[in-house]
């Protein structure tokens, strides 16, 4: 159980002349229920789809519970993925796919689908292709979690859900992770879906993973501080600043904690999770930002 | 038995918010010695929240002696909000508004006041960690 749910060094992709993710290195311990956060175009899916093997790096490496995504079929059966449009065949019946996964997988716990089904009031013999949104989304999500994943990889699961169905689809993925063994990564743009289900939070932001780690780390060591402007006065010690605004007089800095405020003058709030996350995407800031730091430098 | 719920905005920690939602419930009578909180599963469903988030909770709420785990059932109520958690409060709070009277003395606005006590919790906290 030491591996790690996803390790990459150095990880890259390269579409043509574009770099969808480029120089990733970091390490998700297992049993998290991971959050992916980050504008359009900066990488999760992408991220995503190299862990479920879907596609193979152009740089670095990753490896998915210890091993090379997709090496063979024992370890595809580990891994669990609900692509971002809940690939369903829409002319199958909700048997069909059952059939078609237990057809294709060599554990699948059709006891647990079938219940799961009932409890959603699903008949197996409607087609997918008259689902709504929310129906296919809860299909798509039972197909994946009949393979007993060790590992489920979720691409923008929610997106296109009403609240109540997507409440009830986080619902219905809270309870799996509190019945069994399983680590997950679902990428969302919903601040605030993360905030109730994730523990654990990656920033991707221009193909780069800003921050990584533990929510609750995350929230405590970060801070908001709003102080008087003053020319040559740094940012405190110990405090990184990632993100900065100014307006003459005042200046609100978003920093990353390494140790206590000592200096006086400054103002220490802490900071949610949305505001985190935030500060860093907000790409403008965070090189404004550097500036006082480095000036402060001796 | 109680319903749990969250509010995104408040600011306040996921868990504490249940851990509040239980002390209030207890307060009230609304739970009482030998009931049973709904299980970790029934919460997450519901309010569709990190598994976690109730463990801690629950383990908040067993620290302070409020409820006990028994092993495989649930987690149950053992005592309504004990008269000695009260006891102890009264004290403390009485020193905070010795406190409190000697800051208005000092010139301290409500403000400043909340700003003081935030600051000095909060660098407590980074020694005491």
């Amino acid at each position: 159980m030491s591996e790690a749910a996803i390790e990459t060094v150095g990880l890259g992709k390269r579409y043509q002349r574009r770099w969808a993710l480029e120089d990733c290195t970091f390490r998700i311990p297992r049993g998290h229920v991971v959050g992916l956060v980050g504008p359009n175009g900066a990488g999760k899916s992408t991220l995503l789809n190299l862990a479920a093997g879907l596609l193979a790096p152009s740089a670095g490496s990753i490896k998915v519970l210890g091993e090379q995504p997709a090496r063979d079929a024992a370890q595809l059966a580990r891994v669990g993925f609900v692509p971002q449009d809940a690939a369903l065949y829409g002319w199958l019946s909700i048997e069909g796919h059952l059939r078609l996964g237990e057809h294709c997988n060599p554990q699948w716990d059709a006891k647990a689908a079938h219940a799961r089904l009932a409890e959603l009031g699903l008949s197996t013999r409607q087609r997918a292709g008259k689902l709504s949104g929310g129906q296919r989304a809860q299909l798509s999500l039972t197909i994946a979690l009949a393979k007993c994943p060790e590992l489920l990889l979720l691409d923008e699961p929610v997106a296109s859900l009403d609240p109540l169905a997507r409440r009830e689809f986080l619902g219905l993925l809270m309870s799996t992770v509190a019945g069994r063994d399983v680590s997950i990564v679902l990428s969302s743009h919903l601040v605030s879906d993360i905030e109730r289900v994730c523990d654990y939070l990656i920033v991707l932001v221009d193909s780069r993973v800003r921050v990584a780690g533990e929510i609750e780390e995350l929230l405590a060591g970060h801070h908001r501080l709003i102080g008087l402007r003053q020319p040559g006065v740094a940012a405190p010690a110990n405090q990184t600043v990632i993100a900065a605004r100014e307006t003459d007089r005042q200046r609100m800095l978003v920093v990353r904690s390494d140790g206590p405020v000592v200096e006086t003058g400054w103002e220490i709030e802490s900071i949610n999770l949305e505001d985190l996350v935030l500060a860093y995407m907000g790409e403008g800031a965070a090189r404004q930002a550097q500036l006082p730091t480095t000036q402060a430098a001796p | 038995m109680i319903e749990f719920y969250l509010d995104a905005k408040s600011g306040v920690a996921p868990y504490l918010q249940l851990v509040h939602q239980v002390r209030r419930a207890l307060k009230l009578g609304a739970l009482r010695a030998g009931d049973q909180l709904p299980t970790v599963r029934e919460v997450v469903t519901r309010i569709a929240i990190n598994p976690n988030t109730v463990f801690k909770a629950y383990r908040e709420l067993e620290h302070e002696g409020l409820v006990a785990a028994r092993a495989g059932v649930g987690t149950f109520v053992t005592a309504t909000t004990s008269d000695d958690v009260i006891a102890t409060l009264v004290p403390i709070r009485h020193d905070l508004e010795q406190w409190l009277v000697r800051a208005r003395a000092a010139g301290l606005d409500e403000d400043s006041i909340e700003a003081l006590f935030r600051d000095t919790f909060r660098s407590e906290r980074y020694v005491a960690s």
